[in-house]
């Protein structure tokens, strides 16, 4: 087969598999590259890309509160963010993902960063920094938003939850130094600011995670979708919020470090439960139709262009007050030139991150930002921006996969349904 | 009587007389974790020996795949279409990839006994 000059995105598989013995893993080469991405978006320091062969010179990886675990249950350990994780089990990511949303998968998200703001004026004070409705939350109330940047872009997306004395952030495992500064440097000194480094945060998701939670902790069954509390379950006290990245009914653990392993064995112990890597995460929340930072969003995307003008609050479109306020508004208002969508490639071969996107038998419309197998529609799925007027549900389009232009249509995001349990 | 040959890029080729039948090894499939689509050339198609015959996708990467020598493709394994996973459960059986029309035999001499490459993967571990 004669070579062509398109991009490979492919990899001689000795390569690949070179790198998948030692510390060195198949995901270390792909996460790797996510990693250094992510990091030289939302970090202000500069970090050299990382080449096939070779790890940016970094201080040794961290690892989670439960990094033992994952060793004792077969888990393949990539680094992530600067940490090291399981993308995956014996079990597999097919079926790790398919599991989730039959059963009820745990996940190990402790990498993720999880901040208190404190003050009696937290939520008003956050809302300097975020487009979201912040101070309308009543205690326990929790809601999706974002950092913007004074041009509009998205600096990280994270869940904001009302509690007692302020406020409680989970935000991206790669932007949590870089967000913390930002927060540092910008919320007004009536809120006191800490980044929580001695707790450990688990998702438990899949249809019979209430099922088993419930068992353990009467009281989850009470909490509806974007709501949270504190619950001890089996005695150990836990910040439980309804919530997830999977699109199936679940829940977000907060737990204490020292807590966190035996949480985590009480729950897989359940027969209905199995451990699930960030590999299958990833496919979820995929087919869930949820952004991924440094991907989907990123400082060059704006909230409109992203399809995420519901997180932003309806008083502060009146109001503003937050970095990027006005061109974001009059995209609102005006529209935007291009938009994030769904993209169903007709064939089986998966378009992944990067790809071309052409109108039919025309120039290039746009770029995958992510893609790659969906276990429960059992094809390629993919999300990506096109120019505005490919956007519409059903446009017909192309992907460039390896030189050859091949089908694909716009569709409508998920792809798998969602299962939120919410308030009646 | 057929001979089984590797190649450093994790190939296998089995020869019968002047047909060859190509896959990836067992190792392979296993550090790749699930395969969720296999591209394979077209019949007829013509490879030199190093040239990229297939590609294999697991869920998160591509890898390509090279012909470990010259041929002209006979028959693709269309089983994989519908079902990829074949080549996890099956790599060195029902998972190949392509047959070929073997150009030149002598081209077998520069690849692996399957006792060289079971040494080779125990020192990639």
């Amino acid at each position: 087969m004669p070579r062509d000059g398109f991009t490979r995105r492919t990899m001689r598989l000795s390569t690949k598999l070179a790198n998948l013995s030692g510390p060195r893993t198949e995901g270390a080469l792909v996460l790797a590259k996510i990693r250094s991405r992510m990091t030289a978006s939302c970090c202000a320091s500069v970090t050299a890309v990382v080449g096939p062969m070779s790890e940016p010179i970094a201080n040794p990886a961290k690892k989670t509160p439960l990094h033992t675990l994952h060793v004792s249950q077969g888990g393949k350990m990539v680094p992530f963010a600067g940490y090291e994780m399981p993308v995956q089990y014996p079990a597999g990511i097919l079926t790790e993902h398919l599991h989730t949303r039959t059963h009820a998968g745990l996940f190990d998200v402790s990498h993720m960063g999880q901040i208190r703001v404190t003050g009696p004026r937290a939520a008003q004070d956050l809302e300097n920094l975020v487009p979201g409705d912040i101070g309308g939350l009543a205690v326990g109330d929790m809601r999706y938003t974002l950092f913007t940047a004074d041009d509009g872009g998205i600096l990280d997306d994270l869940m904001v939850t009302r509690v007692e004395d302020g406020l409680f952030l989970v935000v991206n495992a790669a932007c949590k130094e870089a967000d913390f500064a930002h927060l540092q440097k910008y919320l007004p000194s009536t809120s006191t600011l800490q980044m929580l480094e001695d707790r450990a945060l688990l998702a438990f998701q899949g249809p019979d995670a209430v099922l088993v939670l419930e068992r353990l902790a009467p009281a989850v069954a009470k909490l509806s979708f974007m709501t949270a509390t504190e619950i001890n379950v089996a005695g150990i006290p836990c910040f439980i919020s309804r919530s997830g990245y999977t699109g199936e009914d679940g829940f977000e653990i907060s737990v204490a470090a020292d807590r966190a392993h035996e949480l985590a064995v009480l729950l897989l112990d359940a027969p209905e439960v199995a451990p699930i890597g960030l590999g299958a995460r990833d496919s979820l929340r995929l087919e869930a139709g949820l952004c991924l930072y440094g991907h989907d969003i990123d400082p060059t995307t704006t909230p409109v262009e992203a399809g995420l003008s519901w997180a932003i609050g309806k008083r502060r479109r009146s109001d503003g007050g937050f970095p990027g306020a006005d061109h974001i508004l009059a995209q609102l208002k005006d529209g935007v030139p291009r938009k994030r969508v769904g993209i169903l490639p007709e064939g089986r071969a998966p378009a992944r991150e990067h790809t071309e996107i052409r109108a039919p038998g025309g120039g290039v419309i746009g770029e995958i930002t992510s893609g790659g197998f969906g276990p429960t529609v059992g094809g390629p799925v993919a999300m990506g921006y096109v120019t505005s007027e490919f956007a519409q549900v059903g446009s017909p389009v192309e992907l460039v996969i390896r030189g050859k232009a091949r089908p694909a249509k716009v569709v409508k995001l998920p792809f798998a349904p969602h299962n939120y349990v919410k308030k009646n | 009587m057929a001979e089984l040959r590797y190649t450093e890029e994790h190939e296998w080729i089995r020869v019968d007389g002047d047909e060859g039948t190509i896959g990836i090894s067992e190792y392979a499939q296993e550090q790749l974790g699930d395969i969720v689509y296999v591209e394979l050339p077209s019949v007829g198609t013509s490879l030199d020996q190093g040239d990229e015959a297939a590609v294999v996708e697991s869920v998160k990467a591509a890898s390509e795949i090279y012909a470990p020598i010259g041929g002209e493709v006979t028959e693709a394994n269309d089983e994989l279409n519908g079902d990829p996973g074949i080549v996890n459960r099956d790599a060195m059986g029902a998972g190949w990839f392509i047959k070929i029309k073997v150009e030149d035999a002598s081209q077998l001499g520069a690849l692996m006994s399957e006792q060289d490459y079971k040494d080779m993967i125990e020192g990639l571990n």
